[in-house]
C-alpha cells in the first residue's frame, strides 16, 4: 500500500527535478508577481499634481491653499492660471485636479459662514479621482474646522484607517498574492501532471496495475502540494523581508490554512484533468478557473462589498474569497482561529465536496 | 495457483459479451489459451480485439459471460487479475524523462514490489533483454527498437503469468521486429503465456495459435499451418483476407 504510494511520489519528484526550467518558473513566478504587485501596481496615492486658481486673493483663500499643499498628497504644479486654460492643464498633464477659489470666497465666508470652492478632477482614472475627491473634502473640512465657530460645518467626517494605517498597497497585496499563487500552482500543476499521463499513454499502463485511485492521486499530488507550499512561503518571506509586511497572527495558523486551501486547488486540478484531454486545454482551464475569478471576484483587488449583486453571489462560491479573509485577517489583524473559523469551515466544506466529486469522476474515467 | 477446473489454461472464456448501449462490441466469444502458448489475436480495426483485451486485463467489466484469466474470475475477481498479468501497449507507455532503470522501478513499485524485489527481477530482465548498457540512460533518447524492449521489461518486472502485447511491433524496423519475436519465444520457453495482437501477418505465422475476430465474434481459430492447409492458401495474409473479407459485399 505505502510502497505503491512511495513509488508514485518518487517518480513524480523525478519529473519535477528533471525539468529545472519549470521548477524555476514555479518558484520565480511568485516572486515576480510579488514585485509586480508590490511596486508597479500601487494603489498608494501621493503627489497628485494639483493646480490652484485663487481668484479671491485674500488671507482666507491663501490659508486654504496652504493647507492643501501642506501634506504630501497634493503637489502644487500651477498657480493662478487663467480659468479658460483648465482644459490645457489637464491635457498637458500638468494637473490632475484643479481647485478654484472664487473671488467672493472671503466675503461669503464672513457674511454667511459658508463659501463654495470648486474642484475639477480628471476622472480618466476614476479610482484616483474618488481618492482626490475624498482627500480634498478632508482638507476643506479641516480648514473650516480651523476657522472655528464661524463655520457652518457642524461636523466633519474624518475616516480612520485601521490595520493598514499607512494604507500601503503591499500590506494589502502580499497576503492576497498567496491566495492567487497557491491555487494557481496547485490546480495547474496537478491537472497537467495527470493529463500528461493520459497524453503519453502511461495512464493506461498504470491502470492495468493493481494500484488504487487513491494511491495514484495522493502520490501524484503530494509533490505539487509541497511546491505550492514553497511558493506560498516564498511570498510570505519575500513580503516580510522586502516589503515589511508583518505577520501579526500565528504563523502556524497561516500554514494550516494554506494547507486547506492547497487541497482546494489540488482537487480542482483533478477535476480539470478528468475533463481535459490535452495539456494545453488543462492549462487553459486551470488558469480560467483560478486566476480570473481570484483576481476579479474574490476581493483580491476590488472589494466584494462594492461589486454588483450578481458578482457578490459568485464571489461566495469562490474558495479564494474565504481564504483572502482568513489570510488578511491573520497576517494584518492578527486574527486567531476563533475569528476565522467560519471561513475555515466553509473552505473545508468546499474541499470535501471537491474531493468527493473529483475522485468520483476520476473513477468513472477509469471505466 | 488457479482453481482445479482451469488448471493448464492461462485464459479461458465462455460467451464473453460486451455492449456499449445498443452496440455489441464483443458478441459471445469463447476460447481457451493453454499456459505457455503464444496466442495471436488478429482482426481488422473495430472487430472487437481491444474491447476483448480490456476485459481480459480487468480494465472493463463484461456485460455477460464468464471466464478466468491467470486463474482468477474475470467477473468477481477482476481486480486481482491485474497482479497476474503484464501489459504492453503499442504506444510503449514509458516516461521519457526517466532512465530505463527508473521506469522499471516505477512499474515494479506500483505492483507493490519492494526495492530488493525490483532490483532482483530488474537485473535479470536487463540482462536477458540485453538492456544493461542502456540501464541508466534516459528513455527519451533511445531508438524505437530499444524503447520497445524497455516497455516489455516494464511489463514483466512483477513476473506475471500472462503478458498481453498490444501491437508491440508497430513503428519498429524489421530487424528489431525479428529480435523482438526471439524474445517472445524465449518468454514462452520460460512458461509465460503470450497474448499478442498484430497487424503484420508474417508475425501471425510465428504464433502457436491465432484467432481472427470479425464483427465482435471469433471467425476462425487455430494453428497457422493448419489454417493455411484448410483454406488451401500459402500465407496467413491470404487466410486473413479470406476470413475477414467473407460475406462482405
Amino acid at each position: 500500500m505505502n510502497r505503491i504510494l512511495v513509488s508514485v511520489f518518487r517518480k513524480e519528484m523525478i519529473h519535477i527535478l528533471r525539468d529545472p526550467q519549470s521548477l524555476v518558473m514555479v518558484l520565480l513566478m511568485p516572486l515576480l508577481m510579488l514585485f509586480l504587485y508590490g511596486y508597479a501596481i500601487t494603489l498608494d496615492m501621493k503627489s497628485i499634481d494639483t493646480a490652484i486658481i485663487d481668484e479671491s486673493r485674500t488671507p482666507e483663500s491663501r490659508s486654504l491653499a496652504a493647507r492643501l499643499s501642506a501634506g504630501d498628497f497634493f503637489r502644487i504644479t500651477s498657480r493662478d492660471a487663467p480659468l479658460d486654460t483648465i482644459g490645457d492643464l489637464f491635457e498637458s498633464r500638468t494637473a490632475r485636479c484643479v481647485l478654484v477659489i472664487p473671488s467672493d470666497y472671503a466675503s461669503r465666508l464672513m457674511a454667511e459662514g459658508g463659501a463654495k470652492v470648486e474642484l475639477i478632477i480628471d476622472a480618466s482614472d476614476p479610482n484616483a479621482a474618488s481618492f482626490v475627491d475624498v482627500y480634498v473634502g478632508q482638507v476643506v473640512a479641516e480648514e473650516s474646522a480651523a476657522r472655528g465657530g464661524g463655520g457652518r460645518l457642524l461636523f466633519t467626517v474624518s475616516p480612520r484607517v485601521l490595520y493598514n494605517p499607512d494604507m500601503r498597497s503591499a500590506d494589502f497585496f502580499v497576503p492576497g498574492l498567496i491566495a492567487v499563487i497557491l491555487i494557481l500552482i496547485s490546480t495547474l500543476l496537478t491537472s497537467i501532471a495527470i493529463v500528461r499521463e493520459k497524453e503519453t499513454g502511461t495512464m493506461e499502463q498504470i491502470l492495468v496495475s493493481p494500484i488504487k485511485p487513491g494511491q495514484m492521486i495522493l502520490g501524484k499530488v503530494l509533490p505539487y502540494t509541497i511546491l505550492g507550499f514553497l511558493a506560498g512561503i516564498l511570498i510570505l518571506v519575500g513580503g516580510s523581508l522586502w516589503f515589511d509586511v508583518p505577520i501579526k497572527g500565528s504563523l502556524l495558523l497561516v500554514l494550516g490554512m494554506m494547507f486547506i486551501y492547497t487541497v482546494t486547488g489540488i482537487s480542482m486540478g483533478i477535476l480539470v484533468s478528468t475533463i481535459a484531454k490535452t495539456q494545453a486545454v488543462a492549462m487553459l482551464a486551470a488558469v480560467m478557473l483560478t486566476m480570473l475569478p481570484v483576481i476579479m471576484m474574490s476581493g483580491f483587488i476590488f472589494p466584494v462589498s462594492s461589486m454588483p449583486r450578481v458578482f457578490q453571489w459568485l464571489s461566495a462560491i469562490i474558495p479564494a474569497t474565504y481564504f483572502l479573509e482568513i489570510i488578511r485577517g491573520i497576517v494584518l489583524k492578527g486574527s486567531a482561529f476563533a475569528d476565522i473559523w467560519r471561513q475555515a469551515a466553509i473552505l473545508v466544506g468546499m474541499d470535501v465536496l471537491l474531493i468527493v466529486a473529483s475522485v468520483r469522476t476520476f473513477r468513472v474515467r477509469l471505466e | 495457483m488457479g482453481n482445479g477446473a482451469f488448471e493448464g489454461y492461462a485464459v479461458q472464456v465462455r460467451d464473453l459479451t460486451r455492449r456499449f448501449g445498443d452496440f455489441v462490441a464483443v458478441d459471445r466469444v469463447s476460447f481457451d489459451v493453454p499456459r505457455g502458448e503464444i496466442f495471436g489475436f488478429l482482426g481488422a480495426n473495430g472487430a472487437g480485439k481491444t474491447t476483448t483485451i480490456r476485459m481480459l486485463c480487468g480494465l472493463l467489466s463484461p456485460s455477460s459471460g464468464s471466464g478466468t484469466v491467470a486463474g482468477r474470475d474475470i467477473v468477481r475477481d477482476y481486480e486481482r487479475i491485474k497482479l497476474g498479468i503484464g501489459y504492453m501497449s503499442q504506444k510503449f507507455s514509458l516516461y521519457e524523462d526517466l532512465t530505463v532503470r527508473e521506469n522499471m522501478e516505477f512499474y515494479g513499485g506500483i505492483y507493490g514490489l519492494g526495492a530488493a524485489g525490483i532490483r532482483k527481477s530488474g537485473e535479470a530482465l536487463l540482462e536477458s533483454l540485453e538492456l544493461e548498457p542502456q540501464a541508466d540512460k534516459l528513455v527519451g533518447g533511445l531508438p524505437m527498437g530499444w524503447k520497445q524492449r524497455v516497455a516489455l521489461s516494464c511489463a514483466l518486472v512483477h513476473d506475471p503469468e500472462i503478458v498481453f502485447l498490444d501491437e508491440p511491433t508497430s513503428g519498429v524496423d524489421p530487424a528489431s521486429r525479428r529480435n523482438f519475436w526471439l524474445l517472445i519465444y524465449r518468454l514462452a520457453d520460460r512458461g509465460k503465456t503470450v497474448f499478442v495482437t498484430t497487424h503484420y501477418m508474417d508475425e501471425a505465422e510465428y504464433c502457436g495459435r491465432v484467432s481472427i475476430m470479425k464483427g465482435g465474434k471469433i471467425a476462425e481459430i487455430g494453428n497457422p499451418h493448419r489454417l493455411k492447409e484448410r483454406y488451401g492458401l500459402a500465407t496467413m495474409q491470404e487466410v486473413f483476407i479470406k476470413v475477414v473479407g467473407e460475406g462482405e459485399g
